[in-house]
């Protein structure tokens, strides 16, 4: 990937309007050296998708604090296939109790950043697992 | 002169930037003294212009501040009985928490409610379910404040026609809606139309409620998400205090007069951070705020110039490790609100972090206040940190602060224009990743974050337990209600929101109307939102 910039797609599903979190991970991300695309508040999953595809986005990262983390991620792991992008690396941010983290793996979330999760290990873990992937 | 503004390297300073010096004397008092356009040093007495020590000369001492618990999950049904059980054991008023769909305008079976009804707050999709959320409260005696704001016209419509049906006088009901639409856009987010229309519907309701139910106080203007969002204390008071004077403004064009309305004012700020920095902020901004309706808008009833204020929440300065400390953070955020002579105090409980509160950590809130009140002396005189050299010092600085940022402001073509053009959302943000980055590098101290960390096991909380058939319940009854209402009358009704907004008239006669008749929160959402659109975020870094 030597001269390409990762692509980041940094979302807000759902009615959640608390974006301090994600709008500092994307300040984290872009100082990171990543290119990052956020979509603004109250995101259908379908829209999610579409832009992850025609974006052509590397990653995408959902911030979620309302608690609707589940069936959100369920919808949109269903149009991720429908879009034949399921292979992204997906990581979801938020407040995600310990016990759903197991649920959100098993739909095919990467990584799980619950709230207290520090900025560098977030980056960490995108440069860690693209780097792998494109390997 | 004793007010540096630029202080050396190894200054200490708060987290609004200002110098805190060892030690404090008489002469930092007098030196750093703002002009007072009344004369006398700025102190004075409680209950007298410009009413730094407190609005009312014997505050506490009269009666205790107002514990408001913040709640509502689920359906009416399940909302009413934790609103009992806060009753119970003692809370003086309620603070009503609504789902992300009422929130948003949006009924509990729109596809965009997906996961969303009863989560976070209780469903509201018709008046129905408003009669049942109030049935059997005292709603003359115990006061209630809805945390509305996108849709707020019409719940406020609600609460008003629910009061009405029970038999209460509009005119003598007591009650808050937080109506703060402004400050929606900068952090929380449950905006719906654009900014324009937006803050003409907080207007109607203010020019509303001054006629027809002249005791409710319909807006609640908010420093305190915004300080949520990034922002330090004094600019905190900044923003909300150039916030209402937008929404002044607007009202003002109406014709009203500025003792017609601005009493009913209140205000929402945020008690996390250090202790003295934010009694300073409160005294400072009680002070500069009666200065602002007396000098700038030449209110002369008293009652105008009042900083009627909850201060509460301190939700951002709660850590999800070792959550059990954010009871003793709690105990100290309570007793900044105590000495700094807040009205009304919610305190957010420990296991906010996780989950909706369960009734044992709401009971350990409310027992915080009231152990306050009954055993630590605090009721017995007002604003007993008066006259400390540092706690005046402090205040004055604050105000000075304060301010210089609403001057900011205005050079920046005003809080409306900065708020629809991303400015200040930008700014603040910038300012959370810089306090996000000071967090991780250990210079700002988090206890359990970043020293006097302990290895955790899972934490010691109940979490709330949510049903999936929470939704098909609530949908269930909005389809009830909406077989059972006249379609016509409902019709007619939507249609008379649509041509209210298109006129230059106010909204709020035809919204009760549509209320009245059963519409739905997110039918009237869509008769107004025909007329306004929807609201384009701007996202700038």
């Amino acid at each position: 990937m030597a001269g390409k910039k990762v692509r980041i797609l940094v979302a807000k599903p759902g009615l959640d309007g608390h974006d301090v979190g994600a709008k500092v991970v994307v300040r984290a991300l872009v100082d990171a050296g990543f290119e990052v695309i956020y979509t603004g508040l109250r995101q259908e999953p379908e829209r999610i998708a579409v832009a992850a595809l025609e974006e052509g986005v590397d990653v995408i990262a959902l911030s979620i604090l309302s608690g609707s983390h589940i069936p959100i991620c369920q919808r949109l792991k269903e149009l991720l296939v429908r879009h034949g992008i399921q292979d992204r690396l997906w990581i979801v941010g938020g407040n995600i109790p310990a016990e759903d983290r197991p649920k959100l793996r098993a739909l095919g979330v990467d990584g799980v950043f619950p709230t207290g999760s520090k900025l560098a290990d977030i980056v960490a873990f995108i440069k860690e697992r693209v780097h792998e992937r494109a390997a | 002169m004793n007010v540096q503004r630029k202080p050396g390297p190894s200054a200490v300073r708060n987290e609004s930037g200002l110098e805190i010096k060892p030690v404090y004397t008489a002469d930092d008092v007098v030196a750093s003294r703002l002009a007072e356009p009344e004369g006398g040093d700025g102190i004075g007495l409680p209950g007298e212009y410009p009413f730094t020590r407190g609005i009312h000369p014997l505050m506490y001492r009269k009666q205790p501040w107002t514990m408001r618990q913040y709640t509502g999950f689920g359906n009416a049904e399940d909302t009413n009985r934790r609103f009992k059980y806060l009753i119970a054991t003692g809370n003086t008023g309620l603070n009503v928490a609504f789902d992300l769909p009422t929130q948003c305008g949006l009924d509990s079976d729109d596809k965009m409610a997906l996961g969303e009804v009863g989560r976070v707050g209780m469903a509201i999709d018709t008046l129905k379910d408003m009669e049942i959320a109030f049935d059997g409260i005292d709603i003359e005696k115990i006061t209630v404040s809805l945390t509305i704001n996108g849709s707020a016209a019409i719940l406020i419509a609600m609460y008003l026609a629910t009061a009405e049906k029970r038999g209460f006088d509009p005119k003598k009901l007591r009650g808050t809606a937080q109506n703060d639409i402004l400050k929606e856009f900068v952090g929380r987010g449950t905006w719906i139309f654009p900014v324009e229309p937006s803050i003409r519907l907080v207007a109607d309701t203010i020019e509303y409620c001054a006629r027809e139910a002249p005791l409710y106080s319909p807006v609640s203007v908010c420093g305190y998400h915004i300080r949520e969002s990034g922002a330090n204390p004094a600019e905190e008071m900044a923003y909300a205090f150039a916030i209402a004077k937008a929404y002044i403004d607007l009202v003002l064009k109406r014709g009203l007069k500025i003792d017609e309305f601005a009493y009913r004012l209140s205000f929402n700020f945020n008690i996390f951070g250090q202790l003295f920095e934010q009694v300073c902020k409160f005294r400072a901004g009680r002070r500069h705020w009666a200065k602002i309706v007396k000098e700038d808008y030449g209110a002369t009833d008293p009652r105008s110039m009042w900083l009627r204020m909850i201060a509460g929440g301190g939700g951002s300065g709660l850590t999800i490790e070792q959550p059990e400390n954010n009871i003793v953070r709690g105990a100290y955020y309570a007793l900044i609100s105590a000495l700094s002579g807040a009205q009304t105090v919610a305190l957010c409980c420990y296991d906010e972090a996780y989950t909706i509160p369960s009734e044992y950590a709401q009971r350990v809130s409310l027992r915080t206040m009231q152990i306050l009140v009954e055993e630590m002396g605090l009721t017995e005189t007002v604003d007993p940190l008066a006259g400390s050299y540092y706690v005046e010092t402090m205040t004055n600085e604050m105000e000075r602060e304060i301010a210089r940022i609403m001057a900011d402001v205005e050079r920046r073509g005003g809080i409306v224009s900065m708020i629809a053009n991303g400015e200040l959302q930008a700014h603040v943000s910038r300012q959370a990743y810089l306090h996000q980055q000071r967090l991780e590098s250990g210079e700002f101290r988090k206890v359990g974050v970043n020293c006097h960390r302990v290895e955790e096991g899972a934490p010691k909380v109940e979490m709330h337990p949510f049903k999936s058939e929470d939704t098909e319940r609530q949908v269930r009854r909005l389809n009830e209600v909406r077989a059972s209402r006249d379609a016509g009358a409902v019709a007619a009704a939507l249609a008379a929101v649509s041509e209210a907004a298109r006129s230059r008239r106010n909204t709020m006669p035809a919204i009760v109307e549509a209320v009245k008749s059963y519409a739905t929160v997110g039918e009237i959402t869509r008769a107004l939102e025909q007329v306004f659109g929807r609201y384009q975020e701007p996202t700038r870094f």
